[in-house]
């Protein structure tokens, strides 16, 4: 399968087959949110719930992945996401390898299948992986040995669900019930994994209102098609919000003509003290970071009181450890019922 | 093997009483600085009783063992998990440990595993309402309010009224 970019719905469709579910139902890798049933979303919720204690302890460790080996597989950089993705495998007590393909084997000519090949013959158990093209955490979960999970870290303009689940997670402890909530999601939806992933996730938990903002180069007319709502003033879209999520601005598209300047972008669509007095008075602020302050934040909104982001960030390595624990538990959880059944074969003699 | 297949709660309460006799003489005048911890959620049930009877000076604290069941491989994760909640520190207590039955010992080990990654206790004192047979594991309890003989086909439940079943599995 031709690894190729990939932003109209219909074909990430094609994406979004089982091949993340295992037979029971249950998660053994976490490509996407897409087509997931509300209580898989909840059930990493909950259980992520029961990690945040984790800090409190003398030793922060919990010694379910205890002799597993996780691979971090970033073929396009991030420090955030690998970090607490290494954090959470390392709470969860998994040896943890952190390859940065992209100045590694990649860029010497290796294919991805034999960059996998490598890392499988070395008895990895879990991939991570984020990677510049659409579909790349498909394609691996496709071609990995049965006793692997694939976490998707993000792909290209895809998915982002591990940060989509930490955005659900910050909201729910914040704001509890999603049914009552207004979401204003701002900024390059265009090009955004995480807010394509957050829209899922919020379509999912059934968000009472989910409203996407940004100026019409960067919020395609086919949004729609995921059942929110479109609009290009600000102002407009900020009133009685319950929850506003800022998206970085990539600062390339500056350069491919889609944007005039920071300045204007920064007049239009920043978030600023004064427009978030349209919001709800309870209203909170979040970021999937890095932040461009005077960008697309105002400093003193990202560090003001409604703003959650650094909350967001602590409570990613507890979402992280729940999708890790739960997909390699059903993992194990099949490998042993098929083991079972393999003895409850009647035995052939030659 | 056990004849009788049911206990009451008033049988179940004249053997907490005993218990907090036995723990008393074990750990001493000071006992009641001990802090309590009970295994959800059987355990948890046993450990209010006692904790009442003992008249302990701190609330006592909730185990959930299942980040540290050793079946992960087996089943995955547990369906019932919960993060343990414990209202003190670990270090350089004593600990009072309650379950509701002692059976492979597993539960006990992972209780003690969890433990430990909270503090360092100067001592656990294991408190088990039933002592069944089936052990799996060198583990064994300081404090027991009845001991069962018990077949692997048989499974004793305590109710959360406080009484007590053996069911067939």
């Amino acid at each position: 399968m031709p690894i190729t970019a990939i932003t109209k719905p219909s074909i990430m469709k094609k994406l979004n087959r089982d091949v993340q579910l295992c037979d029971d139902g249950g998660l053994k890798h976490f490509l996407t949110i897409e087509g997931l049933a509300k209580d898989r979303l909840v059930d990493i919720l909950d259980t992520a719930e029961t990690f945040v204690g984790i800090n409190t302890k003398s030793t922060k460790k919990v010694p379910l992945l205890r002799g597993k080996t996780v691979a971090n597989l970033f073929f396009e950089n991030s420090t955030r996401t690998r970090t607490t993705f290494e954090l959470a495998a390392k709470r969860l007590s998994a040896d943890v390898l952190n390859i940065n393909v992209s100045i590694s084997s990649a860029s010497k000519g290796e294919t991805l299948l034999d960059t996998l090949r490598n890392l499988q013959a070395m008895h990895c158990d879990m991939f991570v992986v984020r990677h510049s093209a659409s579909g790349a955490a498909h394609f691996i979960a496709d071609h990995v040995e049965p006793h692997i999970s694939v976490i998707n870290a993000g792909d290209g303009q895809h998915s982002h669900p591990t940060q989509a689940m930490l955005d659900m997670f910050a909201i729910r402890r914040n704001k509890g019930d999603f049914s009552a909530l207004k979401v204003v999601i701002v900024g390059d939806i265009l090009h955004s994994r995480v807010a394509r992933s957050q829209i899922h996730a919020l379509n999912i938990l059934g968000a009472g209102e989910v409203v996407v903002v940004g100026p019409k180069t960067l919020l395609p007319e086919y949004v729609r098609d995921f059942g929110v709502q479109i609009e290009h003033n600000l102002d407009r879209a900020l009133k009685n919000a319950d929850v506003v999520i800022g998206l970085r601005l990539q600062k390339e598209r500056m350069r491919s003509a889609l944007l005039s300047t920071e300045d204007e972008y920064f007049r239009s669509y920043g978030l600023t003290e004064k427009r978030l007095e349209l919001t709800r008075p309870d209203s909170i602020v979040m970021h999937p970071g890095p932040t461009n302050r005077g960008v697309e934040i105002e400093a003193s909104v990202a560090d003001g009181p409604r703003s959650i982001i650094l909350e967001q960030v602590t409570g990613g390595i507890a979402v992280r450890m729940a999708i890790m624990s739960i997909t390699m538990g059903n993992i194990e959880k099949s490998l042993s019922e098929q083991r079972v059944s393999h003895l409850d074969q009647p035995q052939t003699t030659a | 093997m056990n004849d009788k297949t049911r206990f009451d709660s008033n049988e179940i309460d004249q053997w907490i009483e005993r218990m907090s006799q036995d723990v008393r003489e074990k750990l001493g005048p000071e006992y009641n600085s001990a802090k309590m911890l009970g295994i959800r959620t059987g355990g948890v049930l046993v450990a209010e009783q006692l904790h009442r009877k003992l008249a302990l000076a701190h609330p006592a604290g909730e185990l959930n063992i299942s980040f540290y069941r050793d079946d992960f491989s087996r089943i995955g994760l547990h369906p019932q998990v919960g993060a343990s909640d414990i209202p003190f520190p670990i270090d350089d207590e004593v600990i009072i440990l309650v379950d509701d039955v002692l059976y492979s010992g597993r539960t006990i080990r992972a209780a003690m595993n969890e433990i430990f990654d909270f503090g360092r206790p100067t001592r656990i004192l294991l408190v088990t309402l039933i002592e069944r047979t089936g052990r799996e594991l060198p583990i064994s309890a300081d404090v027991i309010g009845h001991c069962m003989e018990l077949g692997p086909q048989q499974n004793v439940k305590l109710r959360e009224d406080l009484s007590l079943e053996i069911e067939a599995r």
